[in-house]
């Protein structure tokens, strides 16, 4: 493979220093005081987790920043990755009504960045166990989902254990994530922070299906919360995928995320990443940041169509990445088994509104394709360790209250078939379903609200 | 283009912007670069005895609000602090060269004739225009008998003023304390001992802030701190509210008013105007941005008298003074309501919070659509004062009703039919 990378020398968070400027006190002041404080505000509604946010606002321009924290971290436990990784554009600043009255929304994500960081710097951990209840969880997988169910859990008196397949714990927050989004090792701090609330014990290296069996569980435990994510990836389906430099997206930034020397990353000259959606944009970034010469996104459908959003899709363009849409991979070009190239062919929309292909054709120049066409859910071990567990559209069906069909097992984040696949909304479905564990094994929720303002209980 | 030329207690300026006499106006250095950015005139800051005073280190505190800088400013400062012959002196150069701006020159010795005799003899020998006589400042020198110690005493006022009007050519300009309960007796006596103007107001006894770690006031001195004199925007309201009492006391009207009191732009100037003032004085705005500011205020004030026709500053000065009444005088059967332009709305819901909590439960919300129940409605302007794009209007209605002020109310029992 052409190789150019040129990162030799450079720290991972010099590579991927963090994009937003976070805010000064000053600028956070400033910024804070452009909010409304509107009534029943519609940024809370958008926001996942339902952060009280024009409350935040307001105490960090008070000077009020440990109860803005506080307020934010009640609320969503990742209110730290969230800061740095939710997608505001599409969720709360969008709602903002200065987004309505001048297309310039308040600065929500950078203040709750701010507001997190600062507290964190405190070195503070307001969170504690409550009273025993005597009840014991199982968590299964240490990602959002899994760490702000077993947090809320050990909030309420619960006893929590982790199973972990992988080293860390974080999930996507440490393995996924953009790394320019998470510099400083921060998802590794946060669940340190996480833990700090004492009662949850992770066990590493058990994953469910290889190691453990839900059946086993059930048994030990009063009640059981999967929180596996999506760990397989769509197949292309096109002659050739089989060539060495056709990559799996999610699993390449892992490496990128977990390599100890950047020069160690295998980077050529040029790069394309099929898909539309923000792990498309995130490892075109990537490889642009690392050195990669050309890198395109191809996409089969329209810039609105694209799940990245409109600041993703900028940042990409800004960082020398060229989206083209309506292009469909359709062969790999490869020589001696490695690939150098990737044909293309056009596609519109037919009369009816469907996506068709055109049959004019085109190939560009690749040495490393990288898949980011959707992670799908890992059913195999799942099937394995529980037969009689129902899945719906390939993912855990769950009911309302995040209770799966098996008594004493729920479920929540990227593995369910409900909600964006989010931090934000894994970390609010564990939250949801430890409450739901909560009052299913005869606990009240009436100490949650000095609980999360770090009140104790 | 209006024709901004002043004329107050026989005082010209070519403009009616002056600087309040305050550290702006310190020195000939300041002073200079003043009349270079066009301020019409100055009110030096005030002279005292030899041996001038001592001042602190630290002496300022500000008040912020959401994020802006200094709406309020309080200073713990004293008279000048500089030897009363070098001030006389620079007075003298400054008149020299720029003889067509107003030189005021502030005044404040001890409550004795003879002292008043001796300072005023010195300084008609710089050429100045007029001497303004400093009865308010509220902090340290009222410690010594002077400036509000004074200004809170009619008697003081009246004899302080009879002693400059007969040892003085200079037009006599008294400048009044806010720290009293009516302003009005003051102005009374200061007419009665022949003041040709007064000037108001200076500024008000205050406490800015504690600062939670010192435990203390602030600006913290060592530790410690005291109170001291509020300026600013906060203070207009109480600035303009003093000077209307004056304007429409029978007592004292048509004495001219030099107004004073969180001036800082054009705007300002013309609602002081309008309440009869003959010229402005400014001091925090000047300190917050430098003297350029005066650039706004006069074309900005030129511009608004072309587009309603006033061709110089008499033709608004005061017009705003007969429509200043008393609460009983108004008609308790106008009405006005709230309209709410949804087209406009952003749906923050401010308006309902605030009426729905704390007023007359008059607008209603229905899938953030917000809107105001006309019957319940008492125009009371909290929703669009509140409004923060500002898209509510009151909108008077039409009653048929006559005036009916509350001396003719049913319910007032002591009517008069
Ligand atoms: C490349 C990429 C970039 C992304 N960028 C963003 C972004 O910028 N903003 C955003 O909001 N979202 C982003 N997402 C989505 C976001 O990361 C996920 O929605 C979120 O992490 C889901 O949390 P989760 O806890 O459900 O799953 P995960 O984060 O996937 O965590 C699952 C955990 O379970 C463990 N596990 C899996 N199987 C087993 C098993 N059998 N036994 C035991 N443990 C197991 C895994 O090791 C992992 O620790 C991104 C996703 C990807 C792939
Ligand atoms: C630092 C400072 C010093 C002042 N010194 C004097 C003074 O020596 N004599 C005086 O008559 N007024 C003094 N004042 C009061 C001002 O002249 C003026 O009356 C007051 O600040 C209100 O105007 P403003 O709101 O434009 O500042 C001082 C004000 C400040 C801020
Ligand atoms: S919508 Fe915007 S202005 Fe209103 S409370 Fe939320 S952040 Fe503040």
């Amino acid at each position: 493979m052409t190789t150019a990378g040129t990162v030799t020398g450079k720290s991972y968070d010099q590579v991927f220093c963090g994009l937003g400027e976070p805010l000064d006190l000053k600028r956070a002041q400033v910024e804070a005081s452009r909010c409304f404080y509107c009534y029943d505000a519609p940024c809370i509604e958008a926001c996942p987790t339902g952060i009280d946010i024009p409350s935040f606002i307001r105490k960090i321009g008070n000077g009020n920043v440990r109860g803005a924290a506080l307020d934010i971290l009640g609320s969503n436990i990742l209110g730290g990755t969230c800061a740095r990784a939710c997608p505001v554009e599409t969720l709360c600043q969008q709602a903002c009504v200065r987004e309505a009255s001048e297309e310039k929304p308040v600065e929500i994500g950078l203040l709750q960045r701010y507001a997190t960081d600062e507290f964190f710097k405190s070195g503070e951990k307001p969170f504690r166990q409550a009273k025993s209840t005597g009840k014991s969880v199982a968590v299964i997988g240490a990602g959002p989902a899994g760490l702000s169910a077993a947090h809320r859990l050990a909030l309420l008196g619960n006893s929590v254990t982790i199973f972990e397949a992988k080293e860390k714990a974080g999930g996507l927050n440490e393995y996924g994530l953009a790394p320019y989004k998470m510099t400083d090792d921060f998802a590794q701090k946060e669940v340190a922070f996480v833990m700090s609330v004492g009662g949850i014990k992770i066990e590493h290296g058990k994953a469910l299906g290889l190691d453990l069996k839900i059946t086993d569980l059930t048994s030990k435990f009063d009640a059981v919360f999967l929180g596996v994510g999506l760990g397989a990836v769509n197949r292309l389906g096109i002659p050739g995928e089989a060539a060495e430099g056709v990559l799996d997206a999610a699993k390449f930034i892992e490496k990128i995320r977990q390599v100890k020397d950047l020069a160690k990353i295998p980077v050529a000259r040029n790069v394309v990443v099929i898909g539309g959606g923000n792990t498309a944009v995130d490892i075109a970034i990537q490889m642009k940041k690392l050195g990669a010469e050309f890198v395109t996104i191809a996409y089969r459908r329209g810039v609105e169509q694209m799940g990245a959003t409109h600041h993703e899709q900028e940042l990409a363009q800004t960082h020398g990445v060229l989206i083209k849409t309506f292009v469909k991979p359709v062969g790999i070009v490869s020589a001696n088994g490695k690939a150098t190239g990737i044909e293309l062919e056009y596609t519109a929309l037919d009369g009816a509104g469907k996506l068709v292909g055109t049959g004019t054709k085109f190939t560009l120049p690749a040495e490393q394709i990288f898949k980011a066409i959707g992670q799908t859910l890992d059913s195999e071990n799942l099937v394995a360790s529980a037969p009689d567990l129902k899945f719906q559209g390939g993912k855990v069906s769950v009911n309302a209250d995040f209770s799966t069909n098996l008594a004493k097992v729920f479920a929540g984040g990227d593995c369910t078939g409900v909600g964006e696949d989010l931090t934000v909304t894994a970390v609010q479905q564990g939250k949801l379903a430890a409450e739901a564990i909560h009052v299913k094994l005869g606990g009240s929720l009436e100490s949650l609200p000095n609980a999360v303002l770090g009140r104790g209980n | 283009m209006a024709d901004l030329t002043c004329k107050i207690a026989g005082v010209k300026s070519p403009n009616p912007f002056w600087l309040a006499s305050a550290p702006p106006t310190d020195k000939k250095y300041n002073v200079e670069r003043a009349f270079k950015a066009g301020w019409g005139g100055v009110v030096w800051k005030t002279l005292g005895e030899d041996p001038h005073v001592v001042n602190v280190s630290s002496r300022y505190g500000g008040v912020d609000l959401n994020g802006n800088r200094m709406m309020g400013l309080n200073n713990i400062e004293l008279i000048t602090d500089r030897p009363l012959e070098v001030n006389l002196r620079e007075i003298t150069e400054v008149k020299r060269e720029w003889p067509e701006r107003a030189m005021i020159v502030s005044l404040m010795v001890p409550c004795e004739e003879e002292s008043w005799k001796k300072i005023l003899k010195r300084v008609d020998q710089t050429g100045a225009d007029g001497i303004e006589l400093n009865f308010g400042c509220p902090h340290g020198m009222s410690e010594r008998g002077m400036g509000a110690a004074v200004g809170q005493v009619p008697e003081y006022v009246e004899m302080v003023t009879r002693w400059c009007k007969q040892n003085t050519r200079m037009p006599v300009f008294v400048k009044l304390t806010p720290n009293i309960t009516d302003v009005r007796i003051p102005a009374r006596v200061a007419k009665a001992g022949g003041a040709d103007a007064v000037s108001l107001i200076n500024t008000i006894n205050s406490i800015v802030s504690i600062d939670l770690d010192a435990m203390a006031p602030t600006p913290v001195v060592g530790g410690k701190g005291t109170h001291g004199g509020y300026c600013g925007p906060a203070v207009k309201p109480i600035a303009l509210n003093m000077v209307a009492e004056i304007s429409r006391d029978p007592l004292t009207r048509g004495l001219p008013i030099s107004g004073i009191g969180g001036i800082g732009n054009w705007r300002d100037a013309a609602e002081f105007i309008s309440l009869g003032c003959g010229s402005v004085q400014v001091c925090t705005a000047a300190m917050h941005y430098g003297f350029k500011i005066v650039s706004d205020m006069t074309d900005g004030l030129s511009n608004w008298m072309d587009s309603k026709g006033y061709k110089n500053l008499d033709a608004f000065m005061g017009r705003a003074v007969p429509n200043v009444k008393n609460w009983n005088e108004l008609d308790l059967n106008f009405k006005t309501i709230a309209k709410i332009r949804q087209d406009e709305c952003i749906n923050c819901g401010l308006c309902y919070i605030a009426c729905e909590d704390t007023s007359h439960q008059s607008i209603s919300v229905t899938n953030r659509k917000y809107e105001v129940i006309e019957e319940e409605c008492v125009g009371c302007n909290l929703c669009a004062l509140i409004c923060p794009v500002d898209c509510i209007s009151m909108v008077p209605q039409e009653t048929g009703m006559p005036y009916l002020p509350w001396t003719k109310h049913p319910n007032n029992p002591m009517r008069v039919s």
